[in-house]
């Protein structure tokens, strides 16, 4: 039960896109295409949940056991720049065809800030998901990340459905480009309101 | 370009809100009101003065390879000085931005001025440019903050307008980020920039 809701809730209630504010600039970057979304949302989930695995543990075995909680800001970026700089090299050799697929697009996840904000959160925040408030358990933490980044994946999905069939229409010259499809963000954010009520 | 140029050019010409279209995260997610923007946008500015500077000085000998890695140790330093700075003297605002004071480091803006501007130029420049673009990042902040503010709440910088009810709640939260920024860039598109 707990594992339901705390992917529901990750997809959906806190759309870390559309309700908790992270991971904007690729959102807006990158949506142009269905294509190029849904390749960056499969990086930013490989991304997320192994980053959050490793400063879980970095997290609770170096700096809360030595008394150096006040390094986490600047060893997690650096864990995750390497991190990604490392799976950049695994996957050149691994899979070229994904390497060169993703492209671009992996050696600019270290400066999203989706990945640095759920590495942070699930360290210092306490959830609910049907019980009293807690820390989250390793198993917990790379679930959420897990279940976060896919919620990342359906918006950036969505959005760039939307943006493709935006670009088709004509709109008025001051709203073309970014500003309409911030409004467009904003009516799928609405819409994702919607979702708050059920947990 | 004249040192008063480098401190007003961030506030319209080269606005990283509305022109550059940068550091959209913290844009978004801490302008629930007109001080909360302010806040931000102020502690921002903090980071940009201090590693513009930093990283102007230290330009010269880092080794081009490695610069990238060097220059967000240096940002997440003065990231985790503003951090302890905030939790001493003002731990109500730092309770409210919450984690969008550590994700200063990934902001793109803070970054991009190190490599388009501080590792090329003086120390007392590149302090004006991190001045200016941080002021016109505060101040886009300010504004779009004002703006949900008012919508959403019927108050102005905390302080009520008198004899009026609820605002649209919808203003406050996330909706009305997206929407009141895409509806200001529209404006800023028709009567601000230059074409």
């Amino acid at each position: 039960m707990e594992i339901l809701l705390i992917i529901v809730s990750a997809i959906f209630v806190n759309n870390i896109v559309l309700s908790q504010f992270l991971g904007i600039c690729p959102f807006l970057g990158v949506s142009n295409k269905l294509s190029t979304a849904s390749g960056m949302s499969a990086a930013v989930c490989f991304v997320i949940t192994l980053a959050t695995l490793v400063t879980y543990l970095i997290n609770k075995f170096l700096l809360v056991a030595f008394g150096l909680e006040f390094l986490q800001t600047i060893a997690f970026i650096l864990v995750i720049a390497a991190l990604v700089q490392m799976v950049e090299i695994v996957l050149k050799k691994m899979s070229p065809s994904l390497y060169q697929a993703l492209g671009i697009f992996l050696p600019l996840i270290t400066t999203n800030c989706a990945v640095l904000g759920v590495a942070i959160n699930v360290v210092t925040k306490e959830f609910t998901f049907g019980q009293p408030s807690h820390m989250l358990g390793l198993g917990e933490a790379v679930l959420y990340a897990f279940a976060t980044s896919l919620g990342y994946g359906l918006a950036m999905v969505l959005f760039a459905g939307l943006r493709e069939h935006l670009a088709l229409n004509s709109v008025p010259k001051s709203f073309k480009g970014v500003p309409i499809a911030l409004v467009t963000v904003g009516i799928l954010a609405m819409a994702f309101m919607g979702f708050s009520g059920i947990a | 370009m004249t040192k008063l140029q480098l401190i007003t050019k961030g506030l319209v010409k080269d606005n990283p809100t509305f022109v550059l279209l940068l550091g959209m995260c913290p844009t978004l997610a801490t302008t629930t009101s007109a001080i909360n923007g302010l806040s931000m946008g102020l502690a921002t500015l903090f980071v940009l003065v201090l590693s513009n500077m930093a990283i102007s000085a230290l330009a010269p000998v880092v080794p081009d390879k490695v610069h990238i890695p060097v220059y967000i140790v240096v940002i997440a330093t003065f990231v985790t000085v503003l951090q302890f700075l905030m939790q001493a003297f003002v731990p109500g605002i730092y309770a409210t931005l919450g984690l969008f004071i550590p994700l200063i480091v990934v902001n793109c803006i803070v970054l991009g001025r190190a490599e388009a501007f501080a590792n090329k130029n003086g120390i007392v420049d590149s302090a004006l440019d991190g001045l200016g673009v941080g002021l016109g990042f505060t101040l886009s902040l300010t504004v779009l903050g004002a703006v949900r503010e008012i919508l959403g709440g019927l108050s102005v910088f905390g302080w009520k307008i008198p004899g009026t009810g609820d605002g649209m709640l919808a203003f406050v939260m996330a909706p009305g980020a997206f929407l009141c920024l895409g509806y200001l860039m529209v404006l800023f598109n028709k009567f601000v920039a230059k074409k």
